[in-house]
């Protein structure tokens, strides 16, 4: 697997969301694009999951040109994304959401239970409200089940949009715990977009930081750690 | 104003209600469910409705060879010939929902245009569907033929039990409710729901929108074309224009149930053809659509969501 976004530019209508951004996740990392509120993160992932047109540049899947593959191939050749917000389904059950989060998957039905179980032991909580409605979930446990769902497809790449959005610090660290786990005993990849620098660069293996829909620097996550401009930008005192 | 129908002829007046109500129970899963996925109102649905009478008056008689003078059929012939215009009636409907949406919408969508540009060209379908019928008939009342003999089941509580009625109610219950579990659990009416509730999440599960879009179209026309045969099959006649009555009342007893809903459309749909019925043998049937309208109004001042809202399926976040 690698994931490579060459010179991608995004418009909004008229405005360019993105401008000519190049990204490359390896097979078996943890890359994140960190950045403030408006520098495009979402609209890159969005763009990778085939939510938004590309206005040009290319987004290389193992070396084949995916940005003209409608959403739902991109999933099923191993491309899976957990929504910023989480995207639960309200009206559906924990087992409902789950069980959709294979849906293309049909010729797979020997595979779900396998699935889901790997899902329940990442999450033991979910096993306990398999019946609950997806919305009368705390925050976190939704969290917890829009990664699981993400999960059941066998993604390659999971691309994660502010997995720590209106957590508390301590469900933080553990969905943090959980997405290091996922990477290193499943050995999928991970592309991870985050507003918690903090966490995102202790986790990651190499970051990118984005401003105002450009890349303005890319280097390990342990070297921007330490690097004064990207404290003084993004780990300040509000940094958890 | 008679109020003394209400009470000596009580039964009977829940029995047809029921009966009509049911029939627009069904034409308004043709709106509630296209408006579920997409937000939109098909205003052409009315249309798939009275493409589906044609097809049953079709099936009926230039098929069958059935005249309006020609007795009535019996046995294995009477139920196959119904059960085929049925089927007929609601491939008819069904296609003609597909072809809509493809032909009028799809592109549309396609370019990101806005919900007003679908309305208009929903509205177009629906004129145009229904010119070409009323060029194609000469505007003239299409008849079908009585397939069978109406007798009575007899009087039960006052109420005449005549077969086609009670064919209705029953066929259409039933329909109803697979419907509605292939909605709740099929693998399918699980992506329909997801799309109803967002868009965008269902794509990142690999649900392919566009296919999607043309099951839950093809599933309310097969239902719009379903109401289409038992409305003749009581009714027995129907003209280019038969969809605008009932399509306004199907569309009324969508919102008044809570648009998007398929719960609200049984119970709409119910509520609806009941007043209908009640107001008409009270009030006089030309005081019928005021009745409906003024309780509408009423309803949707208090509860402007409809009795159920868009809650039960799709609470939105």
């Amino acid at each position: 697997m690698r994931l490579e976004i060459k010179d991608l530019h995004v418009f909004y209508g008229k405005i360019e969301a993105i401008k000519g951004i190049s990204v490359v996740v390896n097979q078996g990392e943890i890359v994140t694009l960190i950045g403030a509120n408006g520098a495009g993160k979402t609209t890159t992932l969005k763009t990778i999951s085939g939510l938004r047109p590309v206005s040009s540049g290319a987004i290389l899947f193992d070396g084949q040109d995916i940005s003209g593959m409608s959403a739902h191939q991109r999933v099923e050749i191993g491309i899976s994304q957990v929504p910023e917000g989480r995207g639960i389904f309200p009206g559906m059950s924990v087992l409902e959401n789950l069980e959709i989060g294979k849906y293309f998957r049909k010729d797979r039905k020997s595979e779900m239970q396998e699935d889901l179980e790997k899902v329940y032991s990442l999450f033991p909580r979910l096993k306990e409200r398999t019946s609950q409605s997806g919305g009368t979930l705390s925050g976190g446990e939704q969290q917890m089940l829009a990664i699981g769902r993400a999960l059941m497809s066998r993604p390659k790449v999971l691309l994660l949009d502010e997995p720590s959005m209106g957590l508390a610090p301590m469900m933080i660290q553990n969905i943090f715990n959980i997405i290091t786990e996922i990477n290193k005993s499943l050995g999928t990849t991970i592309l991870l977009v985050e507003q918690n620098a903090q966490q995102a660069l202790q986790r990651a293996d190499r970051a990118y930081v984005l401003e105002t829909g450009k890349v303005v620097k890319e280097a390990k996550a342990s070297d921007l750690l330490n690097d004064p401009a990207v404290r003084e930008a993004y780990l300040g005192t509000g940094a958890h | 104003m008679n109020f003394s129908v209400l009470t000596s002829q009580f039964w009977s007046l829940c029995l047809s209600g029921l009966s009509l109500g049911l029939i627009y129970v069904l034409i308004s899963l043709g709106y509630t469910m296209v408006y579920g996925v997409l937000r939109l109102i098909n205003f052409a649905n009315s249309e798939i409705f009275m493409v589906g009478t044609f097809a049953t008056v079709w099936v009926e008689t230039g098929l069958t060879g059935h005249t309006s003078n020609s007795n009535p059929l019996h046995g294995f012939q009477l139920v196959y010939t119904l059960l085929f215009a049925l089927v007929v009636s609601m491939l008819a409907s069904g296609l003609t929902a597909i072809a809509v949406e493809f032909l009028a919408y799809r592109r549309l969508r396609a370019r990101g245009t806005n919900r007003l540009a679908s309305l208009i060209s929903a509205i177009g379908m629906s004129i145009i569907l229904s010119e070409s019928a009323r060029i194609l008939t000469h505007s003239r009342p299409q008849a079908s033929p009585r397939l069978m003999e109406k007798t009575s089941f007899g009087h039960i509580a006052g109420a005449n039990f005549r077969i086609d009625t009670v064919l209705v109610v029953i066929s259409a219950l039933l329909m109803f409710f697979a419907l509605d579990r292939f909605v709740n659990k099929s693998r399918l009416g699980k992506a329909i729901r997801a799309v109803s509730m967002s868009e965008e999440n269902a794509k990142l599960m690999g649900i392919n929108l566009n296919r999607v879009i043309s099951v839950t179209f093809l599933i309310g026309g097969l239902m719009t074309g379903a109401a289409a045969f038992f409305f003749m099959t009581v009714y027995e006649t129907t003209k280019f224009n038969v969809g605008f009555n009932l399509g306004l009342a199907a569309f009324t007893a969508a919102v008044l149930g809570g648009i998007g809903n398929l719960r609200g459309a049984f119970f709409g749909g119910i509520a609806l053809g009941l007043l209908e019925t009640m107001s008409a043998a009270v009030l006089g049937s030309q005081w019928k659509s005021v009745t409906v309208f003024v309780v509408l109004v009423l309803v949707l001042l208090v509860r402007p969501n409809g009795i159920f809202g868009e809650a039960i399926q799709q609470t939105r976040v």
